[in-house]
């Protein structure tokens, strides 16, 4: 998705003409595998256990051949989000202290959760940005339609994606027309009303251009569905990947289920 | 054959002034006209009016022998009627070209086999085989306006109603989008502000002013492009 929103950068599915492995296999198992493979390691809480989880992603991500610096880069992109919860953590959960900073005690208890969360989270969102998010913005909606997601939910999604970079263009250009007028940005009424004219157009210009594709849309003949052009073909091969998915995340929790009797 | 028959037309948009007072026109079936007249006095509205987009206050428009009133009366008229939008990026929703032709068939009824065979005939027609696969939004500005006219004839339509085709075109692409429209058989309604392509394409007409919609006798005279 986050070419959509950037312009330069392509999904992750390989260097110009050169197709990563994954893209081959077919999106919608690709959608219910990650997903699977989510509530898996979500559920797991053994530190060993997903330490195994998160090397498994890795793996995956061996696998796919997506190119691995890129994609490691935008997961530590998504740990930015969460460092602060984790570093705080030992301080907030009582327990067994371990060190005390300015009068404050970090537990064990604490650490331990820390760790657990970042290697969950990880392992997760290893997995899904080499299953899901090597897909085009596009396949995903008609694959997202194939798993019976409601329609209206992938219309919306599939709009978004054809629309938001002309909503983007129309924001640059109404800001190159402010620029070009002279306006400078700073902290005064003068800018905040500006910015909220300019916001306030947006909108308008978004519902008017709404109505007109509906118009446009209704002019060929549209009665409320719209009918994909794309199938999708179950090969031997999604076979394969599946069971050796299904039968990793199975060895998962059967460890996980001897850690928890032991 | 009457393919188009408004009568009467009567228009307001809620709480402001008229725009349209008792307009009527014909368009018969082979026939190209032109609608002229200065920003702001109507034209789009008519169009819409037309397409049952718009519902008028008074009066009634008649498609290919039939009174349309209700939506429903609409939907059969629609399908009859191509209506090339002034915007290219309202009319072009689909993230493939492909789809996006694909599109008015699908809602026609048509399976996609014949859909996409629709498409490549399309597409080979108008010379825009190198485009089928490429996404809408990154398309060029003369190369949205191509593929928004053939999004509306690859439904066949009996008539053609343009709407500003030839704004924000190049030479080029506007030559290729003359050369075109000269080769369709269908009816074309056309508003445009460029005396040469009404000239080429629809030199007679009606012209739209202070609300009133009247038949020009002979050819609309207009300016000479600079």
């Amino acid at each position: 998705m986050t070419y959509v929103l950037t312009g330069a950068e392509k999904p992750l599915s390989g260097i110009g003409v050169f197709r990563a492995k994954v893209t081959t296999l077919d999106p919608r198992m690709r959608i219910v595998m990650s997903a699977a493979y989510a509530v898996v390691v979500v559920s797991l809480s053994n530190l060993w256990v997903l330490s195994v989880a998160l090397g498994l992603s890795m793996s995956l991500l061996a696998f796919s051949g997506l190119p691995p610096r890129k994609t490691l880069k935008r997961m530590a992109m998504m740990d930015s989000f969460i460092v602060f919860m984790l570093v705080l953590l030992p301080f907030t959960v009582p327990g067994t202290p371990v060190f005390s900073i300015w009068g404050l005690e970090a537990s064990w208890e604490g650490l331990w959760r820390a760790v657990e969360i970042a290697l969950t989270a990880n392992a997760v969102i290893l997995a899904v940005m080499t299953l899901v998010g090597s897909m085009e913005p596009v396949t995903m909606g008609h694959a997202l339609f194939a798993l019976k997601t409601p329609e209206r939910l992938v219309h919306l999604m599939m709009f978004t994606i054809r629309y938001i970079d002309v909503l983007r263009e129309e924001y640059q250009r109404l800001r190159t027309s402010m620029k070009l007028r002279g306006f400078r940005p700073g902290t005064n009424w003068h800018t905040y009303r500006s910015y909220g004219y300019l916001v306030g157009m947006m909108l308008v210009r978004a519902i008017e251009r709404s109505e007109r594709i509906l118009a446009a849309m209704k002019c060929r003949g549209f009665s409320g569905r719209i009918i994909l052009l794309e199938d999708f073909r179950f090969s031997r091969a999604d076979l394969f990947f599946a069971a050796a998915v299904t039968a990793a995340l199975a060895a998962l929790i059967w460890v996980e289920a001897i850690y928890a009797a032991s | 054959m009457q393919l188009l028959d408004l009568n009467n037309i009567h228009f307001s948009y809620p709480g402001l002034d008229p725009v349209l007072e008792d307009a009527s026109m014909q368009l018969n079936a082979g026939e190209r006209l032109s609608i002229v007249g200065p920003n702001g006095a109507g034209k789009s509205t008519l169009l819409k009016v037309i397409m049952g987009l718009l519902t008028p206050t008074r009066g009634t428009v008649k498609a290919f022998g039939k009174t349309c009133a209700e939506e429903a009366d609409f939907h059969e008229m629609r399908r009859r009627v191509g209506f090339v939008f002034q915007d290219a990026d309202d009319q072009l929703f689909c993230p493939t070209v492909a789809e996006d032709v694909a599109f008015g068939p699908l809602n026609l009824g048509k399976t996609k086999q014949e859909a996409l065979a629709i498409v490549d005939s399309v597409l080979n027609r108008l010379g825009l085989m190198h485009l089928r696969e490429r996404v809408t939004h990154k398309l060029s500005g003369g190369e949205k306006r191509l593929v928004t006219l053939a999004t509306v004839l690859a439904m066949e339509p009996d008539v053609l109603i343009l709407d500003e085709p030839t704004n924000a075109l190049d030479p080029e692409n506007y030559t290729r989008l003359a050369e075109i429209l000269e080769g369709l058989d269908q009816a074309v309604l056309l508003v445009s502000h460029d005396p040469e392509f009404r000239e080429r394409i629809a030199p007679e007409g009606y012209q739209l002013s202070e609300r009133k919609l009247t038949r020009v006798p002979g050819r609309i005279q207009g300016r000479a492009r600079q």
